[in-house]
C-alpha cells in the first residue's frame, strides 16, 4: 500500500489577530503549522499503513522553511517527504497548485491512495484536492469522515462523506482521493523517536526542472485567478442591547418578549 | 519564493503595502525602504495599495489566449437532492438574474437529475430564461465523476462567461473539479459579486484567513469566471409562475459502467436537524462544561423548532458531534435566529454566523467578544437563564 498525503504549512489564523485602531492583521509572532485539517490526512494514512503495511510519503508545495511541516509529518510516522520549491511555483492559485502536486505524485509513482485536508485554513477553498485528482484522472471522494471499508485486492474503498442531509455511503475503485473532516480520527503526538528520526531524514527538494511541467501553467503565469484587494470585513451592524433584570427569570422573561416581537419564532 | 519586486528608487516608506499583505511578508528595512520576505506568495494584494507604483509583479507570459469575448451569459448549476432542489440554488437564481442584467445577458440554469423536469420548470419561476435539462438515471444522486463530465461539455458547447455554483459539500466538490477540466478560474466561497465597471469582468469577493480578511478575487483571461457561493448570503427571490423559458434537453456523457463510484447509503442520525437549513439554531461552547450541558440547549431547541449547533472548543472537549460544528473550520449558518451559549465567540466561530438575522449572546463573561456582534445579549449564568428562556418561551408560545 502506498499512500500519498498533501499537506500545506499555513500561518495559524487562531492565533491572528485585529489591531482595533487601523483595522488590519496582526501577524507578528503567528506561528506556522500544519494545516490542521492535513494532520487528520497525515494520521488516516499512518492508520491505513499499520492495518496493511506499505509505505506513506507526504508531499508540500511552498517556500523553503515548508520543509519544517514535513519533518513534522515524519515526526509522527512518515516515511518520505518531499518538498516542491522553486521560484517559478510562486503565486500558484489552486488550479496552478493541483496541477504541479498532481506532476509531482506522477513522479512519485504508483500509489493507492492520496489523502488531503478537506480545506486550508488561510485560504478555506478546498478546491486543491479535487484539483488534484482530476489532473490525475482518479475518483475523488471529498468530506470523508470515516474509512469503512478498504481492499486492495479488489481495489474498492467504501467511505462515508459528511454532507448537508447526513452521512453518505459511498463506494469507490482505487486508486482516488480522499479529503478528510476531523471526525474521521485523532492525529497522534509525534514519539521522541520519530522526532529523532525526523532530524536525520532527507526531505528530497524538487524544483520545476525535475517535474515534467509546462512552464505556462505554473506559478503565477500558471493562475487564472488574480487577488485584486484585501480589506477587513465590515463590522456588523446593530449595538447589543443587554437584557438586564433581578433575576434569570426575569431576564428570559424579557427576552423571550423581545425574541416574539421580532417574529421570527413560529 | 518572492515574487514581488519593489522598486527602492521610488518606495517612500509610507508602509501602505505592510498593512494589507495578508501573509506579512512585508516590512521596512534600515532605510526605511519596503522589504519582501520569503512569506511572499505573489497574491497582489499591495499592487493597488501603493501610492507611487513601486511594487510590481513579474509580468505574467499569456500564451494561451482565452478568446473571451465568446463567452457571454450567466449560468447557475441547480443542485438536488432526493428530487428536491437545494434552496442555495434558487439564492444563486436571484444573484445570477442581477449579473445577467447587469452584463445585457441570458440566465441559465444547469439541471442535472434523474426524472428532475419539475426541477426545470422551477428554475424558470426563479428566473432562468434557459434550462439545460439532463435527465438520466446515473444522475440520481450526486457523484462527481457523471456531473462533471457533463457541466465540462454544457461549458465547451455553449460558452458562458459566469458559472456559479453552491458552496455547499457538493458544489464544492463539482466546481473544484470541472474548473480542473475547463482550465479556467474558480474561486470558493463567495460573500460578495459585482460586475467591474469598465472591464465587465466579475469581482468575486470572500472571506479569507478565518474570516479575519476579505479579499476580491478576478479572473481576467480565462473562461468561464466560476465562482462557489456561500449559503444563506443570497436572498432568495420570490418564484414568478407567469415568467416563461425554454428547456433545453441535452444527454448524459457517462453511461454506469465507465463512473467510479456508487453511493450505497445516506445515514441519518436520529433526530438530527440540517444545520445548513435550519431558521433557528441554538448553539454552545465551552462554558457549557460538559456533553450534558447540552441537554438544555435541546430543550430550547425543541421548543423553538430549531437546531443545535457548538463552538469549535465543545466539539473538540467530544462533547458533541462535527456535525453540529458552526464556524471556520465546521459549517456557516446564516439563520434568522442564532442563539449563542458560553460561547466567547473567537474570529473563527464569527466566521460561520455572524450573518445570522438576529443574534443572542448567553454568557457569564460580559467582556467575551460574542457581544460584539450580538442584538441581544444577558450576562449570566447559561444554566439557570437557559432553562428560564427555554419555560418562557414555551408558555408563551402556548406549548406548556
Amino acid at each position: 500500500m502506498h499512500a500519498i498525503v498533501c499537506i500545506k504549512q499555513v500561518p495559524d489564523t487562531t492565533e491572528v489577530k485585529i489591531d482595533p485602531d487601523r483595522g488590519t492583521l496582526i501577524r507578528e509572532g503567528v506561528p506556522s503549522i500544519i494545516n490542521p485539517f492535513d494532520t487528520y490526512a497525515i494520521e488516516e494514512a499512518l492508520r491505513t499503513k499499520e492495518k496493511f503495511g506499505g509505505k506513506v510519503t507526504v508531499i508540500t508545495m511552498g517556500p523553503a522553511q515548508a520543509s519544517s511541516a514535513l519533518k513534522e509529518a515524519i515526526a509522527m510516522g512518515a516515511d518520505e517527504a518531499i518538498l516542491l520549491n522553486d521560484r517559478e511555483f510562486a503565486g500558484a492559485d489552486t488550479w496552478a497548485t493541483a496541477y504541479t502536486l498532481s506532476k509531482a505524485i506522477k513522479k512519485i509513482g504508483e500509489f493507492d491512495l492520496i489523502f488531503c485536508g478537506r480545506q486550508a485554513i488561510d485560504g478555506d477553498t478546498g478546491q486543491t484536492g479535487p484539483g488534484v485528482a482530476t489532473q490525475l484522472q482518479i475518483n475523488q471522494l471529498t468530506y470523508v469522515c470515516r474509512i469503512a471499508s478498504l481492499d486492495f485486492g479488489q481495489k474498492t474503498v467504501e467511505v462515508e462523506r459528511l454532507v448537508e442531509e447526513g452521512r453518505e455511503l459511498v463506494r469507490s475503485t482505487l486508486p482516488c482521493l480522499i479529503t478528510v473532516v476531523k471526525d474521521i480520527n485523532q492525529p497522534r503526538y509525534p514519539t521522541i523517536l520519530g522526532i529523532r528520526r525526523s532530524q536525520k531524514a532527507q526531505i528530497q527538494v524538487w524544483t520545476s526542472k525535475d517535474l515534467e511541467v509546462e512552464p505556462e501553467l505554473i506559478g503565477l503565469n500558471g493562475s487564472p485567478t488574480r487577488v485584486v484587494k484585501i480589506s477587513t470585513p465590515p463590522p456588523r451592524a446593530g449595538k447589543c442591547e443587554l437584557i438586564a433584570g433581578e433575576s434569570a427569570e426575569q431576564q428570559a422573561e424579557l427576552l423571550a418578549e423581545k425574541l416574539l416581537a421580532e417574529k421570527i419564532i413560529v | 519564493m518572492a515574487l514581488l519586486e519593489i522598486n527602492r528608487e521610488t518606495c517612500t516608506g509610507c508602509g501602505s503595502c505592510l498593512q494589507v499583505c495578508p501573509f506579512g511578508a512585508l516590512s521596512l528595512d534600515d532605510e526605511n525602504i519596503a522589504v519582501v520576505s520569503e512569506a511572499c506568495t505573489g497574491c497582489g494584494a499591495c499592487l493597488p495599495e501603493c501610492p507611487v507604483e513601486a511594487l510590481s509583479l513579474p509580468q505574467t507570459e499569456k500564451k494561451e489566449q482565452v478568446p473571451t469575448g465568446e463567452y457571454s451569459g450567466v449560468w447557475v448549476w441547480v443542485e438536488q437532492y432526493n428530487h428536491q432542489a437545494g434552496s442555495i440554488s434558487w439564492e444563486m437564481m436571484g444573484e445570477g438574474r442581477k449579473l445577467a442584467d447587469k452584463r445585457g445577458s441570458a440566465l441559465t440554469a444547469c439541471v442535472l437529475g434523474y426524472q428532475a423536469e419539475d426541477i426545470a420548470r422551477q428554475a424558470i419561476t426563479y428566473g432562468a430564461d434557459r434550462v439545460f435539462l439532463v435527465d438520466d438515471p446515473t444522475l440520481e444522486t450526486y457523484r462527481t465523476d457523471p456531473y462533471a463530465r457533463i457541466l465540462v461539455e454544457l461549458v465547451k458547447k455553449y460558452k458562458p462567461e459566469i458559472f456559479l455554483l453552491g458552496a455547499s459539500t457538493r458544489g464544492r466538490d463539482l466546481a473544484g473539479a470541472v474548473a480542473t477540466y475547463i482550465r479556467t478560474g474558480l474561486t470558493a466561497d463567495c460573500t460578495g459579486l459585482e460586475i467591474e465597471e469598465g472591464t465587465n469582468l466579475l469581482l468575486q469577493i470572500r472571506p479569507a484567513f478565518g474570516g479575519n480578511i476579505m479579499a476580491t478575487i478576478k479572473c481576467p483571461d480565462y473562461r468561464p469566471q466560476m465562482a462557489t457561493v456561500r449559503h444563506h448570503v443570497f436572498e432568495t427571490p420570490l418564484p414568478d409562475e407567469s415568467r416563461s423559458g425554454q428547456i433545453i434537453r441535452e444527454p448524459a456523457v457517462l453511461t454506469e459502467d465507465r463512473i467510479a463510484s456508487k453511493v450505497l447509503d445516506l445515514i441519518v442520525e436520529k433526530n438530527e436537524v440540517n444545520l445548513a437549513d435550519a431558521r433557528i439554531i441554538v448553539s454552545g461552547g465551552r462554558g457549557l462544561k460538559g456533553p450534558e450541558g447540552f441537554v438544555i440547549l435541546h430543550e430550547l431547541a425543541g421548543v423553538l423548532g430549531g437546531a443545535v449547533g457548538a463552538s469549535r472548543a465543545a466539539v473538540d472537549a467530544g462533547w458533541i458531534s462535527y456535525a453540529h460544528q458552526v464556524g471556520q473550520t465546521g459549517r456557516t449558518v446564516r439563520p434568522d435566529l442564532y442563539i449563542a451559549c458560553g460561547i466567547s465567540g473567537a474570529i473563527q466561530h464569527q466566521a460561520g454566523m455572524r450573518t445570522s438575522k438576529i443574534i443572542v449572546a448567553i454568557n457569564k463573561d460580559q467582556e467575551a467578544p460574542i457581544f460584539q456582534i450580538a442584538d441581544y445579549g444577558i450576562v449570566g449564568d447559561l444554566f439557570t437563564v437557559v432553562p428560564a428562556l427555554t419555560r418562557a418561551l414555551k408558555r408563551r408560545l402556548n406549548k406548556a
